[in-house]
């Protein structure tokens, strides 16, 4: 079946088998290897990306799904925000400064998540950081700083 | 892992899933936020060989106050429940069951009714529609009819719902203040309910519904016939499991799952303000 998917504003058609799934269609087809799979259970969150500006679980959906929706990748992060060359968006940023990351395998689907969440809620104290990122989970165990980005973001302070 | 091949239908009206339905009988799933579907068709659990996508049915997308109760599509979204200001105010059990439904990916995604009509024995909001004593509408190709909560849940992943009929809307009777609670056990913050309890004042009576107690969800009928006898919600809390047939798995046993109902139960009424 043939879709259309706009990913980090650039137009996308593909013909894609239904049982696609759509972190597949993200990564093999379209080809941005950005948003990772970690656990092929829905529990992990790696794949998290934005579909019409919220966060989903990318292994939870299929490509056909998608189609004639807006997506937002880690890639297009920054450009989403109009950063200039170079610059990250500020939950990346606050993520560099906080240390948010150890083996970094879960952080594209952590800031997404981050990101969405603060849309929902822009002042979270740190329960509801802990809370809204229940869905994202980091085997380094480095949930403390990732926590701790989240709130320097939210209050404006990454640098 | 890749679920198996199907063929994909796209509905743009419940009528349309209707006759697609009709079309392909018991090949054919429904797929609407795909949150319970699609996790057991990547494990090959089910393999769906046509799947019918009412996720664009617009018009099943809505909360609405129906009088003496809220009126809710089915393809209404959690995330959309949870913060209903609606729900929280004349069905609160519902809107913090809700919030307690996966993590928040999952509720931007799963609705209310992909999850009921799953049938889930471990779901959380078949316990609530328990509770408060909730209405199903389903719509099939000779019309629509209204299932009471209580004839719903027939067995493992199996409801009232004919092969070609969808659930359409889920009616929760309005509680305005009245107590409640929610108690969810579980190990890690996103997971399943090892068990589950919810419970709801309602005119004259107490209304508890059990989370992953037996096959399917399940009352706590001789918990709530105990408190209309006058025990106190301790005693009544002892025989919550009575007619419970709870499964062991690794989490754990069923003698577990037996205490665990007493235990959340007891607070749940007492959360609630039974004494």
């Amino acid at each position: 079946m043939e879709i259309a998917v706009k990913i980090n504003g650039e137009q996308h058609r593909h013909d894609v088998e239904p049982r696609t799934l759509l972190v597949h269609y993200i990564r093999d087809t379209v080809g941005l290897t950005g948003t990772n799979i970690g656990c092929d259970t829905s529990s992990c969150g790696a794949c998290t990306i934005h579909l019409n500006g919220e966060s989903v679980k990318s292994c939870t959906m299929f490509a056909v799904q998608a189609d004639g929706e807006e997506l937002l990748t880690i890639e297009g992060l920054a450009a989403s925000v109009n950063a200039t060359d170079g610059q990250m968006h500020p939950m990346q940023e606050a993520f560099r400064s906080c240390h948010a990351l150890q083996c970094g395998y879960c952080t594209p689907g952590m800031v997404m998540a981050s990101v969405s969440l603060l849309e929902e809620n822009p002042n979270p104290n740190e329960q509801e950081v802990r809370q809204g990122l229940e869905g994202n989970l980091c085997r380094c165990t480095g949930y403390h700083n990732i926590v701790k980005a989240v709130l320097e973001c939210a209050q404006g302070g990454a640098k | 892992m890749i679920p198996a091949a199907f063929d994909y239908v796209r509905a743009d009206s419940a009528e349309a899933a209707i006759a697609a339905l009709a079309e392909h009988g018991d090949e054919a799933k429904l797929l609407a936020g795909g949150h319970s579907l699609i996790p057991l068709m990547r494990f090959r659990l089910a393999r769906p060989e046509v799947l019918v996508d009412v996720g664009r049915v617009d018009d099943l997308k809505y909360i609405r106050d129906g009088g003496d109760h809220l009126a809710i599509g089915a393809l209404t979204r959690h995330m959309d429940v949870e913060t209903s200001e609606l729900v929280q105010a004349e069905a609160p059990l519902l809107a913090a069951a809700t919030s307690h439904v996966g993590d928040p990916q999952v509720r931007h995604r799963g609705t209310i009714g992909g999850s009921v009509a799953h049938g889930d024995s471990a779901s959380d909001i078949p316990s609530v529609l328990i509770a408060t004593g909730a209405t199903l509408v389903a719509q099939g190709p000779s019309g629509v009819r209204e299932i009471a909560v209580d004839d719903f849940f027939e067995g493992f992943l199996e409801t009232a719902l004919a092969a070609e009929e969808i659930l359409t809307e889920i009616r929760v009777p309005k509680v305005g203040g009245a107590g409640w609670s929610f108690q969810k056990f579980n190990r890690r913050a996103q997971d399943w309910a090892i068990v589950g309890v919810s419970v709801q004042v309602l005119n004259g009576s107490v209304g508890i519904g059990l989370v992953n107690m037996d096959t399917k969800p399940i009352r706590a009928s001789a918990a709530e016939a105990a408190l209309v006898g006058g025990s106190s919600a301790a005693d009544a809390a002892e025989v919550a499991p009575d007619s419970c047939e709870p499964t062991g798995d690794l989490n754990a046993s069923p003698d577990f799952r037996r205490h665990l109902a007493k235990v959340l139960t007891r607070r749940a009424l007492e959360e609630a303000g039974v004494s």
